[in-house]
């Protein structure tokens, strides 16, 4: 069966890369599952949202929170690039929810969405992965 | 002579320790040359999509329009990033680009364009303060380990300005000076325009895949150009900072074997003054013998 080939990195280093078969990523529109044989897409990533790949080798999926970033199909080579991109497995969940606790806190100036957003989606791909 | 000696052998001391530091120093650049390398390895697959994405954007449609790819020729201000350290101890590396980085402030000036200093580094900071020029922007704390969050902020500051006109405190274009590591030995100072990105045409063979886009090509498109400019100024602080690191070891290592041959001398210096007095010892005490023998023949 055909595969996907998918690297999820950040710019200061690849997060994760290998074989998979089914990444599911979400965009300002919606969520987007892409499989082998998938029609070129370079969409935007919703920032703050969580990122789930299938690997091929069937061991457990890997979830990762993503920032601002974006992705990009073609020929079966996923790429998915992200300002901040962490593991689901690498979440501090304690510092996540302090995050999310002090944006909360905060006045709702233009950044606290985004923060909150994060670190919700940080919360979630930790319980994911778990 | 006595005094000499000592003095040479305290000169000795005080050296070899000197000698001490500089190798330590010398070591810790080296290694940290190694680490700046991996993490200018590692920065490449994320600079490497998203040029391509860029391409593949820009390709797809003719005639693309976007204010950071437009020419502000009705901005006269000019904004120069000048990419220096916060430590000293790196020989040359510094005052190289503070040199280019004037040089193109001249050029800059004679074309009839008003040239704005933006610094990284206190290096860089102390040197345009002392002379009571003005700085757009300033940052440090970025120039050993350089990490992403620095490049946005660098590069979101340097976006809006460039977006902003000429009253209102922006500039019409964006040039930066800073240090390219092209290996161990060479390090090469390089000036290039970041914005307006210019869109270059290339006939590689590849044939680019007909994305779509999710939500819109403008969506991507107002999202890929910060991030790439991000991620080419990230590039340049990686740069700077394998750069910043081989300069320092170079420096230490002149040092250390300019101490070592210090030593080498005070000690021939030292074992001479040690011999002289050792010759003078034995004639006094032969001279006085003899003066002694004498006096007492003279006195049978």
């Amino acid at each position: 069966m055909a595969t996907l080939k998918v690297g999820l990195v950040s710019p200061e280093r690849e997060i994760w890369s290998g074989e998979a078969t089914q990444v599911v990523a979400q965009t300002v529109d919606g969520q987007l599952g892409i499989l082998p044989g998938h029609t070129p897409v370079l969409g935007v990533l919703l920032d703050g949202s969580v990122v789930k790949v299938t690997p091929a080798d069937g061991s457990p999926e890997v979830v990762a929170m993503v920032g601002s970033g974006f992705f990009s199909v073609a020929f079966d080579e996923v790429s998915i690039l992200a300002e901040q991109a962490v593991l689901g497995r690498d979440v501090d969940v304690e510092a996540a929810q302090r995050e999310l606790s002090e944006a909360e806190g905060r006045a709702l100036d233009d950044e606290a969405p985004v923060i909150q957003r994060r670190a919700r989606a940080k919360l979630r791909a930790a319980e994911l992965e778990a | 002579m006595g005094a000499q000696l000592r003095l040479l052998r305290r000169k000795i001391r005080s050296v070899k320790s000197t000698a001490k530091i500089t190798r330590a120093q010398e070591m810790i650049a080296t290694s940290r040359i190694v680490k700046a390398q991996q993490a200018v390895e590692a920065s490449k697959p994320y600079a490497d999509q998203i040029t391509r994405a860029l391409t593949a954007l820009i390709s797809h449609r003719v005639g693309i329009d976007h204010p950071l790819l437009r020419e502000q020729p009705e901005d006269r201000r000019s904004a120069v990033l000048i990419i220096t350290s916060d430590r000293g101890f790196c020989g040359a590396y510094n005052a190289n680009v503070i040199r280019e980085a004037e040089a193109l402030i001249a050029r800059l000036r004679e074309r009839g364009r008003e040239p704005v200093p933006y610094v990284i580094g206190n290096k860089g900071i102390t040197w345009y303060r002392f002379r009571n020029r003005e700085l757009a922007a300033q940052w440090n704390g970025m120039s050993d380990r350089p990490d992403f969050a620095g490049a946005e902020r660098v590069g979101r500051r340097l976006t809006e300005d460039f977006l902003k006109t000429d009253a209102e405190g922006g500039v019409g274009e964006i040039h930066v000076v800073y240090t390219e590591f092209v290996s161990m030995l060479t390090q090469q100072v390089r000036v290039l325009r970041l914005l307006p990105l210019e869109i270059e045409e290339t006939t590689s063979g590849q044939v680019l895949p007909a994305y779509e886009f999710e939500p819109s090509a403008e969506a991507a498109l107002d999202l890929l150009l910060p991030n790439y400019v991000e991620s080419r100024i990230f590039h340049m602080l990686l740069q700077s900072a394998a750069s910043f690191h081989a300069s320092v070891r170079r420096a230490m290592k002149s040092a250390t074997d300019n101490a070592n041959e210090l030593i080498e001398v005070y000690t021939r210096m030292a074992n001479q003054a040690r011999q002289a007095e050792i010759t003078q010892e034995i004639s006094e005490i032969v001279g006085g013998a003899e003066a002694l023998a004498e006096s007492s023949a003279g006195s049978e």
